[in-house]
């Protein structure tokens, strides 16, 4: 294996390629429940042809890669299962090219959403993208290729709904661009040819490594404001989320239940995030979302939470501040979480069974659900936080996630960017001929079975 | 327990019903405001449960301090007509109630009174304050936001609980037996609301306008006059506590600022609406707001001058997109005495 530590070195060069104990420590693991994996080598190239000559080096040595953006994703995803080579793209950092009279942004695959966000304050203050619930330092790309969702997926429904292309080097090494870049020199949609975006998004890094991706950028508008509708009864909550999101304004809806503060306790807030040009658009969709929930007004079984001006501050922002103080409530850096991606019919059912878990393992809880698109499903995340030094607490953590899987498939929900246990659970649920396909198409692009090896497997 | 000392007989023989007819939010005529009465006093269902806006105004408009708006809280109460809708009237029940958070500390006078407001601690501060001790928190908090939410059953649970811990966790064993109350509310539920309801308030009550008044006559020569004109955002609580006014006036005109006269000031001042908008009702709210800042500002005011925090985050961002400075009444004072607001 030496010689290949010295190809990657004459690749990358020798400040980015290592097979040092401290690195692969370090790339073992992520910051949820999964036990760590150790790499045989971590790589951070800088380039799309040094990314291509590793994966031919690496398709020629059979050893297996696993892309890494942020390492955020918490569902162990980019741990290498089967050792071999953790690719780190952060170095691949450039905000490429924004056009804003088509409101797109390409940036290499390591740009962060900080970085973004911040790029776009200073030079585009009126356009935005949709920025997930994740610290900055997480990966434009990374979210975009498991199926995110952010602050405008009640406007543009899931991150890779706003995917205009992708530029993709091939477990073989070959690079290949998707959508309108693969025709012309603009990044302005995947349509109208043939979509092969599908071929690399939600496959959780097991079809080829994304070296570019261009991005739907949105209005970034002058007046914003939060309402927050609150009730007890979680069985009107379908009812108000089709309702609010009918309306079409918002650019965010965002359920969000917890035990603590107590005043929260008990109670089903959802936050209504949207935007204006003017004082004056801004009260006539304030008014029409909140006619569009008169019903439950009148009935006095809910209502908007009176808020001045200073209190909502902390709900407008993006990323929300709070669900880091969430993610360390129990101290020792501990949180992971499982999304269930499903029909907001089952909010209520999904709410209780929620609660089922997190008092059957006596785990610390937050449930909430980001609403995706106008009201066509929603991501109820479970979140479980946990003192990482404390081996009993990670263990109630990991089996109350485990449980949360099973109990969203069986609901009839898909649990959103799977931990290697739970892609089997939805493999086991998937109809076998949708799985067979998977594999062929694997099989196709990556012959020799080295990218993420131990993901979307049976075995 | 703690019943309401109102006399129907009273508002029976009143001929000009004031608590209705001058009420800014309900229109009514003479007569039907006297139907509407008799049906309140016998504990039926009437219009004014539903309109009413809860701005305590009727309070002060009362000629016999007979208390008419505590009366309206008794039977919107008893009648559940509801102003706020229940998870919203539940869930503030469950925000501002005791933390169990308070221990004894001891206090020396003067004694200020933050209540729920913690986060004005700050203000207390410069000559006006030297040598103050302050107190604040959930336990401490008078409760009178309730009126609002029709619930007098937890003032009634609440209220003589906060007058104990004052009294017992910081004035008993510091040998003090007065507070300042640095918010209206807390003035009002102490010398007007706890009698009403015949709570016992054990410890002696100052408003912040007669402790500032003093302090400001104290360091007269201290004071460089201000020479700005000031709105004044007169809080729903003045309304049970009228005969504090006056010293607005005189602080005003102690530090220079002048306080033209305006249509929504005094006894016709509005209020900031939050509580409106738990109500629900949203486009009262933007025209009270906006008839009352369109106001300040055709007097072109400086200053827009804030007794009530809640007041003030309410309306602050309004007040400064309209070219005003909110400040709070005491920040307004340390600036006449030259002090620095930011240390």
């Amino acid at each position: 294996m030496k010689d290949v530590y010295q190809q990657l070195v004459s690749i990358v060069g020798p400040a980015y390629a290592s097979n040092h104990p401290e690195e692969r420590f370090f790339y073992s693991r992520d910051g949820g429940t999964m036990e760590p994996r150790e790499p045989d080598f971590v790589v951070m190239p800088k380039t799309t042809d040094e990314v291509q000559q590793i994966m031919k080096l690496a398709n020629e040595r059979e050893i297996p890669v696993v892309p890494m953006g942020g390492g955020l994703v918490l569902s162990g995803l980019s741990r290498p299962l089967k050792g071999g080579i953790v690719l780190d793209m952060k170095r691949m950092n450039r905000i490429l090219e924004v056009n804003e009279t088509s409101r797109y942004v390409v940036v290499e695959a390591g740009a962060s959403q900080g970085m973004l966000q911040a790029y776009l304050k200073k030079h585009h203050p009126k356009l935005k993208h949709s920025v997930p619930d994740a610290p900055p330092i997480a990966t434009i790309a990374g979210n975009v290729l498991i199926h995110g969702s952010g602050h405008l997926s009640a406007m543009g429904g899931f991150h890779t709904d706003m995917l205009n292309g992708l530029e993709v080097v091939l477990p073989t090494g070959e690079m290949v661009r998707i959508g309108s870049c693969s025709t012309s020199p603009y990044w302005f949609s995947r349509f109208p040819l043939p979509d092969l975006s599908g071929l690399f998004l939600g496959w959780a890094g097991t079809t080829g490594v994304a070296t570019k991706i261009a991005i739907k950028l949105y209005p970034n508008r002058p007046f914003n404001d939060v309402i927050i509708f609150v009730t007890e009864d979680p069985e009107i909550v379908p009812d108000v989320i089709h309702r609010l999101s009918g309306v079409a304004v918002a650019e965010d809806i965002l359920a969000w239940m917890t035990p603590k503060p107590v005043w929260a306790h008990g109670f089903q807030m959802l936050n209504v995030n949207y935007g204006a040009d003017s004082r004056r658009e801004l009260t006539l969709k304030r008014d029409l979302l909140r006619e569009s929930v008169s019903k439950y007004i009148d009935e006095k079984v809910g209502g908007f939470m009176p808020l001045p001006p200073d209190m909502k501050k902390r709900f407008l922002e993006a990323p929300a501040s709070t669900l880091a103080v969430f993610a360390d409530v129990n101290k020792g850096g501990g949180f992971e979480y499982v999304g269930g991606i499903m029909p907001i019919e089952l909010f209520p059912e999904a709410y209780r069974k929620g609660l089922e878990v997190a008092s059957k393992h006596a785990v610390t809880y937050s449930l909430g659900a980001r609403i995706i698109g106008l009201g066509h499903c929603m991501m109820f995340f479970y979140a479980y936080a946990f003192n990482r030094a404390d081996e009993a607490d990670v263990k109630r953590a990991q089996q109350a996630l485990e449980d949360t899987n099973g109990m969203v498939l069986e609901m009839g929900g898909i649990p959103w960017k799977a931990e290697a246990p739970a892609q089997k659970q939805i493999i086991n649920k998937m109809h076998p001929p949708t799985y067979e396909l998977m594999n062929r198409i694997r099989a196709v692009l990556d012959p020799k079975g080295i990218m993420n090896p131990g993901n979307w497997e049976v075995s | 327990m703690y019943e309401l000392r109102y006399d129907p007989q009273i508002c029976e023989e009143c001929e000009t019903v004031d608590c209705l007819m001058r009420c800014q939010y309900i229109n009514i005529d003479l007569e039907e405001a006297k139907k509407e009465r008799q049906k309140i006093i016998a504990g039926q269902d009437s219009r004014v449960l539903h309109e009413c806006a809860t701005c305590y105004a009727c309070e002060e408009y009362c000629p016999y301090d007979n208390h008419p708006f505590y009366l309206i809280v008794e039977r919107q109460e008893q009648l559940e007509t509801r102003p706020v809708p229940i998870p919203i009237v539940k869930q503030q029940i469950k925000m501002m109630g005791p933390r169990g958070q308070i221990v004894p500390q001891k206090v020396s006078a003067p004694v200020i009174n933050m209540c729920f407001f913690p986060m004005l601690t700050g203000s207390i501060r410069g000559k006006l304050f030297e040598g103050a001790s302050t107190i604040a928190g959930s336990d401490i908090f008078c409760n009178i936001m309730w009126l609002h939410f029709a619930k007098n059953s937890v003032i009634r649970e609440r209220l003589p609980k906060m007058i104990d811990n004052i009294t017992n966790y910081y004035l008993k064993d510091s040998g003090v037996d007065e507070v300042i109350c640095f918010h209206d509310e807390c003035y009002g539920a102490y010398t007007k609301l706890a009698p009403a309801f015949g709570i016992e308030v054990p410890f002696k009550t100052i408003h912040l306008y007669e402790y500032l008044t003093k302090r400001l006559w104290e360091l007269k020569d201290h004071i460089k006059p201000v020479n700005e004109v000031v709105a004044y955002q007169r809080p729903c609580s003045n309304r049970l506590i009228p005969e504090t006014q006056h010293w607005v006036d005189e602080i005003f005109e102690l530090i220079g600022v002048v306080r033209p006269d305006r249509e929504y000031d005094r006894e016709n001042a509005l209020c900031c609406a939050t509580l409106i908008r738990a109500m629900q009702r949203e486009e009262l709210a933007d025209e009270i707001q906006n008839k009352n800042i369109d106001d300040m500002q055709a007097v072109d005011a400086k200053y827009c001058v804030f007794n009530c925090p809640m007041c003030l985050m309410t309306l602050r961002e309004m007040v400064e997109e309209r070219g005003m400075t909110p400040i709070m009444m005491s920040d307004l004072c340390q600036i006449a005495l030259g002090e620095s607001l930011w240390g």
